[in-house]
């Protein structure tokens, strides 16, 4: 076990140096930023020149590169345009971005898995076809249009929420973007579950369990429910990550201001220490969350051993 | 089914939980006192004077700070506010003498020095100030700011104190509008605060006008408050405004609809039709000091050879500006007539009509025109514009469909997108145009030589299409070399007839400001720089 984490940590050190390069890359690509900082009206070289050599821009790409990262093993993710610096704007915006994932995972979990558990025992009745219906519909529509439709109809229309999350962005606020963030997820989770449900229902262990005399109830929980999860938990824990990086359509639409609110104004300025930045520690968070729904696969199903 | 029975029951027992805690959530909503909430982008650039080069750090210079003059927000004429007189008798050595009884909000007076300081801050190579140029006229700029390598000077030779309350300027060369750009942002005094602790400074700006900042929380709300210390003549009739970070006009066009929010300055393209009726006469749109031009890159000999401008005209002629501004841009945008706006009025140097037949849609004379000027270069043309922001495309390719039934074909204009915003101006700035492109000017100060002089006058800063005409030139400098402003202006006004003749940029039309605010709000309205008139707005 200890060995196996051991490696996983160091196969993640050349995934971490390969992607914050490619990221580096892409948004060095988009071109010079300081142009666009001037507006409409042409720099005035001189002064250009001048914050061209303060941001690295005039070496070539791969001292850039070298810098960044040097600066980044010291705890400095520079600084962006507006004078702030990185690290402070992630200070910010993280916590906000974790406590909206939060929700909506607490939210994808239960109504995911419950749902997918009653359409999974009444397999092939209409409320199994209308589950199914209904987690297509929802799969198919884009998070930007439930997005902007929800915030419509709960906010506007009927006056039960307030459209957009205050800076503090507490709990409650955090309610309906988090429903929104977690809809298409929360189909996977019900289909999965359902599916999974299904399928082990026939298996041998559950007929010799109800053979055995056992309640219904110590059935389904005990025996089919845990190993059925199984699949349903390594699509939760990957999903931290997506729901993280995901956020930027639903923080935008209802003003949130995290993790997506940053790359968004990050990548329109073509600021790349903000963007790389923050999607460096998003990286390591999928990592992660993936090194321990690894972990957790040994917890649920004893079959499963980690050399 | 017992099981399956108790599942329902707990889902419908979630969902009620769900919609029962979204009620909770209605706070937050606007606060009962005199404190206006508006909707605010984050500013680009740290807040400070000579750095603040956009429309949102320009909403809280406008709030936090008065300076030398300040523009009239209803005419835009500049007017004294700190300054009490500024005397010249050749246009270019000025005796700038100050009021007394202005306070910064930390109670530290402000006097000559507070100026002079500011401005030799502003302009200092190593400052790294984006609004630098804005000193170019005073003498020794080119010291303090060198084309290349390091400054031999630290403050501009040209600024002198006398007094407490009195300065001198000497500028490098005549200009007789040359006070009338000081109600610029650029051109505001500092506390010694600025200087002495720039870091905490920036966190909370002090400036002297009628707000003060309560709190700011970068990226998401900046908190100003009446100031009641405020001595000048335009007090704050509202407690304060919050303004709030937004980054989708669509999300704070939502709010104001909820009644979340009380002032919105950008209504967003899509909800133009149905804005009307959503606010009635909450809604304001109104001319703005803003002109779209398609600039054509005249070093290239395609576009601007010998005998190309009947192209150039033709071309023009082509654009059906009333069907386009009324279509697409339902009446935000006016049809230009001339290269300047309306909100200069007849008195600074708007005059209808200055392009003439060349900006009036005649598909039979654009037609002949063009084939005159010997046709487009290779029987095509590609309008270059940036596609990250502003909706761009629309107006482009309805410019393009009106040029291509001018010309009776389908395929002659095509639009061009370029990615970024900073990789179209590159493009620009390295000559890389090869046909004509989306080029916007935003006045910095209601003055016919802000339009005219920056954008025509030979290797000016912001001439992207590299026109140069000796005619031109000559009159723009008998222009400033005027005492008068009545005359400075009617030279002003004789050097835009070249441009009609010359067409080197076409005028697309005026860009008006347009904002929405909540039933709780009067007396709003947007100065020439389209930006609220923040300390006339009155709360019920």
């Amino acid at each position: 076990m200890g060995r196996y984490v051991i490696r996983r940590l160091l196969q993640m050190i050349p995934v971490f140096i390969g992607s914050t390069f490619l990221i580096f890359f892409m948004v060095y690509a988009l071109g010079d930023p300081v142009a666009a900082l001037f507006g409409d009206r042409a720099p005035d070289p001189a002064t250009a020149a001048r914050i061209r050599a303060d941001l690295y821009l005039d070496q070539p790409l791969y001292k850039q590169y070298l810098h960044y990262m040097g600066q980044i093993f010291q705890g400095n993710f520079g600084t962006a345009f507006n004078g702030q610096s990185v690290t402070e704007l992630m200070k910010d915006a993280f916590p906000v971005t974790v406590r909206l994932t939060l929700v909506a995972i607490v939210i994808e979990m239960i109504v995911g898995i419950v749902l997918g558990v009653f359409s999974g025992l009444r397999r092939g009745r209409s409320v199994d076809t209308s589950v199914l219906l209904l987690t297509l519909i929802v799969v198919s529509i884009p998070t930007f249009v439930s997005g902007y439709v929800l915030q419509f109809l709960f906010g506007v229309q009927w006056g039960w929420a307030a459209p957009t999350v205050s800076p503090e962005a507490p709990l409650n606020e955090l309610l309906l973007p988090g429903l929104v963030l977690a809809l298409v997820s929360l189909a996977y989770v019900t289909r999965l579950t359902r599916t999974s449900l299904a399928e082990n229902a026939r298996a041998d262990y559950v007929r010799t369990a109800v053979a055995k005399g056992l309640p219904r109830r110590r059935v389904i929980t005990r025996h089919l429910l845990r190993n059925s999860l199984i699949p349903v938990v390594t699509f939760i824990g990957t999903d931290i990550g997506a729901l993280m990086g995901g956020a930027i359509v639903t923080e935008r639409i209802f003003n949130i201001h995290g993790v997506g609110f940053q790359l968004y104004q990050g990548i329109l300025r073509q600021n790349s220490p903000t963007v790389v930045g923050f999607v460096t520690i998003l990286v390591l968070v999928f990592l992660i969350a993936n090194l321990l729904v690894d972990l957790l696969y040994a917890v649920l199903d004893p079959r499963i051993r980690y050399a | 089914m017992r099981g399956a029975t108790r599942a329902k029951w707990a889902v419908c027992a979630i969902a009620v939980a769900l919609a029962a805690a979204a009620c909770g959530g209605g706070g937050g909503g606007t606060e009962s006192s005199g404190v206006v909430s508006a909707s605010w982008g984050d500013p680009q650039n740290p807040l400070e004077p000579a750095n603040t080069n956009e429309v949102q750090g320009g909403k809280v210079m406008e709030m936090l700070f008065r300076g030398l003059k300040r523009y009239n927000p209803k005419t835009g004429a500049a007017e004294n506010v700190i300054a009490d007189r500024i005397e010249t008798k050749d246009s270019q050595h000025f005796t700038v003498t100050l009021k007394g009884g202005w306070n910064f909000s930390n109670g530290q007076p402000v006097t000559a020095k507070s100026f002079v300081d500011a401005w030799n801050y502003g302009a200092l190579l190593t400052n790294k100030q984006k609004n630098a140029s804005f000193f170019q006229y005073i003498d020794g700029f080119d010291k303090v700011h060198p084309a290349s390598g390091t400054p031999t000077a630290k403050t501009l030779s040209g600024l002198a104190v006398k007094d407490d309350k009195t300065f001198t300027v000497t500028l490098n060369q005549k200009f007789s509008s040359w006070p009338d750009t000081l109600g610029y942002a650029a051109f505001m005094p500092l506390p010694k605060a600025f200087f002495t602790d720039h870091a905490a400074y920036l966190k909370k700006p002090i400036g002297d006008g009628p707000y003060t900042i309560e709190s700011y929380t970068k990226g998401s709300v900046m908190k100003m408050r009446k100031w009641d210390g405020y001595k000048g003549p335009d007090a704050a009739r509202n407690d304060g405004i919050d303004l709030r970070v937004y980054t989708d006009n669509n999300t704070s066009y939502t709010d104001l609809q909820a009644g979340n929010l009380d002032l919105v300055d950008d209504i967003p393209a899509a909800q133009l039709k149905n804005v009307k009726r959503d606010l009635g006469n909450r809604y304001i749109n109104q001319p703005a000091g803003i002109i779209q031009t398609l600039t054509f890159p005249m070093y290239d000999n395609n576009w601007g050879g010998t005998g190309k401008a009947k192209l150039r005209q033709g071309i023009s002629m082509a654009i059906n500006r009333d069907q386009i501004t009324k279509e697409i841009f339902q009446k935000t945008r006016t049809p230009a007539t001339d290269w300047t706006s309306p909100v200069l009025g007849e008195k600074g140097g708007y005059q209808a009509g200055v392009c003439g037949a060349a900006c009036e849609y005649d598909p039979k004379e654009a037609k002949k025109l063009i084939q005159e000027g010997g046709g487009l270069p290779g029987g095509k043309m590609a309008l270059a514009y940036n596609a990250d922001t502003g909706s761009h495309k629309d107006w482009i390719d309805a410019i393009c469909n009106s040029i291509n039934n001018t010309l009776g074909t389908d395929s002659a204009c095509v639009g061009a997108p370029v990615g970024t915003f900073a990789d179209f101006r590159n493009k620009i700035a390295a000559k890389q145009m090869t046909g004509p492109f989306r080029a916007g000017w935003q006045m910095d100060y209601p003055l016919i030589q802000n339009f005219l002089q920056p954008l025509y006058y030979t290797n000016a800063a912001s001439n992207d299409g590299k026109f140069s005409n000796a005619e031109f030139d000559r009159l723009v400098n008998e222009a400033n070399a005027q005492t008068s402003t009545h005359e400075g202006v009617a030279k002003f006004q004789e050097a835009e007839k070249i441009l009609a003749q010359q067409m080197p940029a076409i005028p697309l039309w005026y860009q008006n400001g347009s904002a929405g605010y909540s039933p709780r709000l009067s007396n709003v309205a947007l100065n020439p720089f389209s930006v609220p008139v923040f300390n006339e707005i009155k709360v019920q």
